[in-house]
């Protein structure tokens, strides 16, 4: 049933239509002009190839040089890559990583789901206006994000002196600065930019799930648990994989978020990769090293990211 | 039936994280309302609505220029990403032709490269050319990473108009600039304005590009302002980066709250791309 409502969605939320599988020609009407369709392409296409497709593949071939920028480059093989699975500070980069992604997706998710469970389960009005304002993360630049919570983090910011205020002044702290508490911190940063998308996302589908199939919970007697897991949750389960890849996607790059609240410290604990291809390129000027770094990490995300829209598509069928 | 019980708490709890979504802005409006002097601490409201802080940050440290280059990087991009997007989308949307599927994966293709994975050749090749620390080097890997999104965009929009209309254009003799022009224009016009917002408020966001790309420039964009505020008054004055972390935001909030439709239509549609 979840799939007759599934063909209602519109066009463009319908995955990859049959675009992927080579066109017939035959079906083209007579004088049905053909040829002008590259002409028409052409413009965004050499844009893409050039700005975009062709410095990923220099990315790739600049990982297997070392270079520092200035003089020539000399041919280094896997020797980049065999010191970024050497380096204890390299590997503990996508460690943190992994971490953050409990932050940005898991916790996000989680929060995305119990609110969904609400409100499915009864309904509310001014629906518009919390989703106005919960979506309201999304549109803030990430640079805005760091700077408001740095400073919600100071040690003379509101975190601290709520914690005063309600006599734990013992956990007040310099979060950021924090060699346990530093990556958290930054995480949760990431959760707050990411559940409001979540949730959005998560009803979206939510209300695509017939009201019947409530109606009929209901009269079994389900209560609010047995509701969700019978009823919302298998309807939701595309929304989910979708919220899932986009969040650890947003996990994996975090670049903004890092290097505007703590570049990487105290001590080289909120160290992530994307941070450490910046300073590797362009501050100490190891741009092989960088490179690889870099193609790794889009090699992550694109298997993130094809990974689960393989799920996605199998899970429609 | 759900009883009256139920509806309070799932209030409450939508209340609780709505007021979780918003504190922080709050809080750094809050901020940017005092000045240094003031010593801030904790959350306190601003005793006068003072723009001070705000006058003294666009000032300085070339943040009113940042502002104008930010406007002029992103209204080039969503321009030229626009136009180019309703081209390709209309080829690729409504006319059969050999190796179409091919073109249109290629296309999307670029929705999984974040910049990460461009940026280091994209700086030394500017070099090579001779034009870095212009504003050059970041609209042009912004369009061109902007089509792919306005590619997948377009083309399922395009996808949706009628075939028939176009047959029946073309019985009547019209040429395919034509039909896109006076048929189908019109028709996708809408989502087109969907996809200018969304290119819109990703370009003015933009900050790992900007950053690179101008270092040691005499040009910069907004996002670089709080961070060179941070960066240069670091338990100096916090008011300070939030007047001009404020200003950045500024601009893209007052366009989400009179167009938040296409925003989250626009955000939702790209995310379920598949």
């Amino acid at each position: 049933m979840t799939e007759a409502s599934r063909e209602a969605a519109p066009a463009s939320t319908r995955g990859r239509p049959a675009a992927g599988r080579p066109r017939r020609v035959t079906g083209r009407a007579p004088g049905e002009p053909h040829r002008i369709a590259y002409l028409f392409l052409l413009p965004g296409l050499v844009a893409y190839v050039v700005f975009t497709l062709f410095p990923v593949a220099q990315t790739v071939r600049l990982s297997f040089y070392d270079w520092d920028g200035i003089t020539s480059k000399t041919w280094h093989g896997l020797g980049n890559y065999r010191e970024l699975f050497d380096s204890t500070e390299i590997r503990a980069a996508f460690g943190h990583s992994v971490e953050l992604i409990l932050f940005y997706a898991v916790f996000s998710l989680a929060i995305g789901l119990f609110l969904t469970a609400l409100m499915m389960h009864s309904h509310v009005r001014g629906l518009r206006f919390f989703r106005t304002v919960l979506f309201m993360p999304q549109t803030i630049a990430t640079v805005v994000v760091a700077q408001a919570f740095t400073w919600i983090y100071d040690p003379s910011g509101p975190l601290d002196a709520f914690l005063r205020s309600v006599g734990a002044r013992s956990f007040a702290k310099v979060w950021l600065g924090d060699f346990t508490w530093a990556l958290p911190a930054v995480g949760l940063i990431g959760t707050w930019i990411s559940f409001g998308l979540v949730l959005i996302l998560l009803l979206a589908g939510a209300q695509r799930i017939p009201q019947e199939l409530y109606e009929a919970a209901r009269v079994d007697g389900a209560g609010f648990v047995r509701e969700f897991f019978a009823v919302t949750l298998p309807g939701i389960r595309n929304e989910l994989l979708v919220a899932a890849t986009l969040t650890t996607i947003t996990a994996l790059r975090n670049f903004d978020i890092v290097y505007n609240t703590t570049s990487g410290g105290p001590a080289g604990k909120t160290e992530v990769p994307s941070w450490l291809m910046f300073h590797d390129a362009f501050e100490i000027h190891r741009v092989g090293l960088a490179a690889a770094i870099a193609t790794v990490l889009t090699a992550v995300i694109s298997l993130v990211a094809l990974g689960i829209s393989r799920f996605y598509t199998e899970a429609r069928q | 039936m759900t009883s009256r019980l139920d509806r309070y708490s799932t209030y409450a709890a939508l209340g609780l994280f709505s007021a979780l979504a918003i504190y922080p802005l709050i809080s750094i409006l809050f901020l940017a309302f005092h000045k240094k002097t003031d010593n801030v601490t904790g959350f306190s409201l601003p005793t006068t609505i003072s723009l001070h802080t705000f006058t003294a940050a666009w000032t300085e440290g070339g943040f009113a220029k940042g502002m104008w280059g930010s406007f002029l990087v992103a209204g080039s991009v969503t321009a030229v990403a626009a136009a180019l997007s309703l081209l390709t989308g209309y080829a690729l949307g409504t006319m059969r032709f050999r190796g179409s599927g091919l073109w249109f994966n290629l296309l999307v293709l670029g929705l999984i490269f974040p910049y990460e994975a461009t940026v280091i050749p994209l700086y030394y090749d500017f070099q090579d050319v001779h034009l870095s620390g212009t504003y050059w080097t970041l609209i042009l890997p912004q369009i061109g990473q902007s089509v792919s999104l306005g590619t997948f965009w377009m083309r399922a929009v395009f996808l949706t108009t009628p075939r028939s209309l176009v047959e029946a254009a073309r019985i009547d003799g019209a040429g395919s600039l034509r039909i896109l022009r006076s048929v189908l224009f019109p028709q996708v016009r809408p989502a087109l304005l969907t996809l200018c917002v969304l290119v819109f408020m990703y370009t003015w966001n933009e900050f790992l590009l900007a950053l690179v790309m101008l270092q040691g420039s005499n040009n910069t964009t907004a996002p670089l302002g709080p961070s060179y505020f941070a960066g240069v008054t670091r338990s100096g004055d916090p008011t300070k980066v939030a007047a001009a972390a404020v200003m950045v935001a500024l601009p893209v909030v007052a366009v989400y709250l009179v167009l938040q439709r296409h925003f989250i239509r626009g955000v939702l549609a790209g995310a379920l791309k598949g």
